[in-house]
């Protein structure tokens, strides 16, 4: 692999190149006349061609060849070799040695600037040999353009390039405090690696790319571009789509603010390992198994602290890394989780869902610290977390009812501490159409407690924004009932049709919360009545006194009701022409049951009544004429009746007298007689 | 006057024939053989009588028990007992089936009527008002002055005729019933049809006259009428008459001095004559009197909880 790297370093032995160089040395001091000029790069090739010409630095033989046809090549090469070597300039040949250091900041002062505040700068500042300079990474005469190929620099040599020094085994990994291990091979394995290496894609990142070039720090600086506070930005050069997507799940300000408690791109895609698949993480997974594996570790108040990763690894977090939801760890602990000090807080990832969480009832209680709030893992489990999609998982449609039962069944902490009007909710709701539809049909899509209580911004219906507070209750059920709720909301009693102060019905008025019945079923049918009574209190009176009133009373289903004829979400007022009991419409109405009606029959009163001789002169009296001709009867047959009922005594017992004279005085005739009378 | 065995609503004529062909036969054995002797009774009602009589308790107590259902379907009874009827809609045909019973009754009753005229050779002035009329006249009014006068013990007890007033009050009474309830039970029954030349109001006006006249009828019925002619303490338990058609000659005698006495007059007597029922007849007839009774009491009881405890 670093066969394509000329190592300029690797001593040249040989006495040879020692005396050349000496020959040289005397030959500059012999000619006098090129003292006077700068010396030409022809004129410094004239020596440095020769490829024996050697130096010795301390204890290190150097070559001081210097190929002329690889620097005519080079970037540099319209420049002289005193641009660079400008302690030359001016000098006679054959000049001085040692030649003082080329400065490259001369003309990259910017480059030299970082470098020198980098840690590489830095280390060589201190005198660290292992410190690597200009020269270390971009050659010294054959410099490439970074768009050459063969550039060192270029993107696809830059990881061979840092990986002479940052390669296993090299003194700098060795000898140097690097945490990280198999720098190269695991890039090379990477996406990022696998892109550029393999595939030979350029714009794949490299060493560089993530490091910088120059301005290369350790995470722990601030400045670095791998801090944790700026790894974000530094993955977003590229991944800019990537993080609109993260930010909508991490809170902005958040991000900003307290980078240290939110995972960042590399507590999930971890440095030099990046896959596009997730990578189990090294620190975390496995070596907190290395104590939570067992069965018998419990925390100081007795709860177990095992982990089963068989459990975590079927669930909806089995690519998500211990440490990314017990955030807080620091993996240069023995004990990597001992500074932990808050409770996962899912809110991490889960941002949208945890504002919701915390306006709600629920999460008002978990504010006041309350002991029956529920937190998410309640609901939601904690290791064995699995989607909702999931049959096995206990926010599966199916399951829910069973889970907000835990709190919500009559007994428990929830229905104890609830105030309202609805209760036995698991039992009726279960009886429903809904519980029927979810539980026994097992229909996944039927509404099941979180359809309209919503899953995480549970409010009680008096919350103006809660999903069930009546103003929002047609648009609650309007989810899955949109055609519905589009009649409705046209409708009197829709409150952006009718503008009053008076409360307007919504769905689970007529319907209930959450025993709803099929609309086609008898009780529903039976009860609709009173249900459009408790506010038409005295027009559902009227209904009753009729026939169609007193036949439903009876238990008569197919009777006309009163959404029969003034519709069921479509009510509009008798005036208004919509309505099915307009002029225009009335007698279709009533032929929905009465085939051949006539505009004279639906004069039928179907809310009369005998009691307003104003309303219905003509039913008072007819009323009345009839009570009258009733109780004139009544009391004319009552009066003779009673009457005659004396007399009618004195009658019998006279007859009995008669009989029993008549007895005494023919006994023969008398038994024959006898039966007969008593017939 | 003259044609007595000829007026409105006597047996019928085979009956009587055969009443009379068997009076001797039977007075001839009755002298034999003095232990099967049995008194011969008087026929006041043919079979055709006591058979209408028959079909107008059944479909009478059918209509009033499916009617008042509807009518105080506010109490908790109503809606139990349409739930033992078979539901809203069963007791609506049982309703209807009884009122077509009903009709056929009225109209039976009505060809009888006629003829009975036919047969006689009656005119219509007879008919109507012979002695044995059922339209009530002025010895009725007379005897309704006695009657009351003898419930004051201020007067004899009158001498009643074939049909006494109160008699003919529930004849007529029965006849109006039939019309009204009839009338807007039909309406009722076909309120399409009817409201292509009525009003629709009028099946609100309908309703109640239906409702009403049905209570005053099935409450009129049950007390009053129960007691003039089968509850009266004189004939407690039960008069049987309009059942087994027959009454004794003695009964005849001491009710009906005024018909006892014309048709000995006119030596008939012995044609109205016939063997009572056997037994087994009797009993039968008694069951059958004895529920009718009963059902109708129920429902006296019902009308007076649903309208006095639990009226709306």
């Amino acid at each position: 692999m670093s066969a394509g790297y000329r190592v300029r370093q690797a001593p040249w032995p040989g006495i040879r190149r020692i005396s050349w160089l000496f020959l040289y040395v005397f030959i500059f001091f012999l000619s006098p006349s090129w003292a006077a000029d700068t010396p030409s790069n022809a004129d410094c090739l004239a020596c440095h061609d020769d490829k024996s010409l050697t130096t010795k630095r301390g204890a290190k033989t150097v070559s001081l060849f210097v190929d002329g046809k690889k620097f005519a090549s080079s970037i540099h090469s319209s420049l002289s070799c005193t641009s660079c070597h400008a302690s030359l300039e001016g000098k006679d040949l054959p000049h001085d040695t040692p030649v003082a250091k080329v400065n490259c900041g001369t003309c990259h002062s910017s480059e030299a600037e970082l470098h020198a505040k980098s840690l590489h700068g830095k280390a060589a500042a201190r005198g660290d040999a292992l410190a690597p300079r200009c020269v270390n990474c971009h050659g010294n005469h054959d410099i490439l353009p970074a768009k050459d190929r063969r550039s060192p620099v270029a993107p696809l040599n830059v990881p061979m390039l840092c990986g002479k020094c940052h390669r296993e085994g090299t003194p700098v990994q060795t000898q140097r405090p690097i945490e990280q291990h198999n720098i190269v091979e695991n890039y090379s394995e990477s996406i990022h690696g696998e892109g550029l290496l393999r595939k030979g894609l350029v714009v794949a990142p490299n060493c560089a790319s993530c490091h910088t070039p120059h301005s290369i720090l350790p995470h722990t600086d601030p400045n670095s571009s791998i801090a944790r506070k700026n790894i974000a930005a530094t993955c977003t050069k590229c991944h800019g789509l990537i993080e609109q997507v993260h930010r909508k799940t991490i809170r902005g300000e958040l991000w900003e603010k307290e980078a240290n408690v939110l995972p960042a791109c590399i507590d999930c895609h971890q440095p030099h390992k990046i896959r596009n698949v997730f990578y189990t993480q090294g620190m975390a997974d496995a070596d907190c198994q290395r104590c939570h594996a067992d069965e018998r570790l419990k925390a100081s108040d007795g709860r177990s602290l095992a982990v089963h990763a068989a459990e975590l690894a079927a669930s909806r977090h089995a690519k998500v890394a211990c440490s990314q939801c017990h955030s807080e760890v620091n993996a240069s602990r023995v004990r990597p989780c001992e500074t932990i000090k808050k409770k996962v807080d899912c809110s991490s990832c889960h941002a949208e869902v945890a504002q919701q969480f915390q306006r709600s009832k629920h999460g008002q209680l978990l504010a006041a610290n309350d002991p029956n709030a529920p937190t998410c893992k309640e609901c939601h489990g904690t290791h064995a977390v699995l989607g909702r999609q999931n049959p096995a998982s206990v926010t599966f449609p199916t399951n829910v009812p069973t889970l907000c039962a835990r709190c919500h069944r009559e007994g428990q902490k929830a229905a104890m501490r609830y105030t309202g009007r609805q209760h036995e909710i698991i039992q009726h709701y279960t009886e429903s159409i809904h519980g029927k539809g979810l539980l026994k049909s097992g229909l996944t899509v039927t509404a099941t407690c979180t359809s309209c209580h919503t899953a995480h911004g549970v409010l009680p219906r008096t919350d103006p924004d809660s999903t069930v507070n009546p103003r929002n209750v047609p648009a609650t059920c309007g989810k899955c009932h949109h055609g519905i709720q589009e009649q409705f909301v046209e409708s009197i009693h829709s409150v952006s049709v009718t503008k009053t102060g008076q409360e307007l019905p919504v769905c689970s008025d007529c319907h209930t919360a959450h025993s709803i019945r099929r609309a086609d079923e008898d009780g529903f049918k039976l009860e609709i009545m009173d249900r459009c009574g408790r506010c038409h209190a005295e027009i559902a009176k009227t209904y009753f006194d009729t026939y169609h009133g007193k036949v439903s009373r009876l238990g008569y289903t197919k009777t006309a009701k009163c959404y029969d004829c003034h519709g069921a979400h479509d009510i509009q007022k008798v005036t208004d022409p919509r309505s099915h009991l307009s002029r225009a419409n009335v007698v279709a109405t009533c032929q929905k049951c009465h085939a051949d009606a006539t505009r004279r029959f639906a004069g039928y009163l179907t809310h009369a009544t005998h009691h307003d001789p104003k309303k219905y002169p003509f039913l008072f009296w007819s009323f009345w004429g009839m009570t009258a001709l009733l109780l004139g009867t009544f009391v004319i047959g009552g009066v003779h009746t009673l009457l005659w009922l004396p007399r009618a005594v004195e009658m019998r017992r006279e007859l009995r007298a008669e009989e029993a004279r008549e007895a005494e005085g023919n006994p023969p005739a008398k038994p024959a007689e006898d039966k007969n009378a008593g017939r | 006057m003259q044609d007595g065995s000829h007026e409105l609503d006597r047996p019928m004529q085979h009956e009587r024939e055969a009443a009379a062909a068997e009076a001797p036969a039977g007075v001839a054995r009755a002298a034999a053989v003095p232990v099967v002797a049995v008194e011969r009774e008087f026929v006041r009602f043919n079979r055709l009588h006591r058979t209408l009589h028959a079909c107008m308790i059944v479909s009478f107590l059918s209509l009033a028990t499916t009617g008042l259902t509807l009518k105080f379907s506010y109490t908790k009874w109503a809606v139990v007992l349409s739930r033992l009827l078979g539901g809203f809609q069963t007791a609506g045909y049982i309703h209807r089936f009884a009122a077509v019973i009903m009709f056929g009754t009225f109209i039976t009753h009505l060809v009888d009527l006629y003829r009975s005229k036919k047969r006689g050779q009656l005119s219509w002035r007879s008919l109507l008002f012979g002695p044995d009329t059922l339209i009530p006249n002025r010895q009725d009014f007379h005897e309704f002055v006695a009657t009351m006068k003898w419930f004051l013990h201020l007067g004899p007890r009158p001498r009643y005729g074939r049909w006494t007033y109160w008699e003919k009050f529930d004849y007529f009474a029965v006849f109006w019933g039939i019309f009204i309830i009839g009338c807007t039970g039909l309406t009722l029954w076909f309120p399409v049809f009817f409201t292509r030349f009525l009003p629709g109001s009028f099946l609100n006006v309908a309703t109640i006259i239906h409702s009403d006249e049905a209570l005053l009828a099935t409450g009129f019925i049950f007390t009053v009428h129960f007691f003039n002619t089968h509850l009266r303490p004189e004939k407690f338990p039960m008069d049987t008459t309009i059942f087994t058609g027959r009454m004794q000659l003695a009964e005849l005698k001491r009710d009906k001095p005024r018909e006892y006495e014309a048709l000995v007059a006119r030596g008939e007597l012995e044609e109205h004559l016939a063997e009572p029922h056997p037994d087994i007849v009797v009993r039968t007839i008694r069951v059958f009197a004895w529920t009718a009774l009963a059902v109708g009491f129920c429902i006296v009881v019902w009308i007076i909880y649903a309208m006095l405890f639990a009226y709306r």
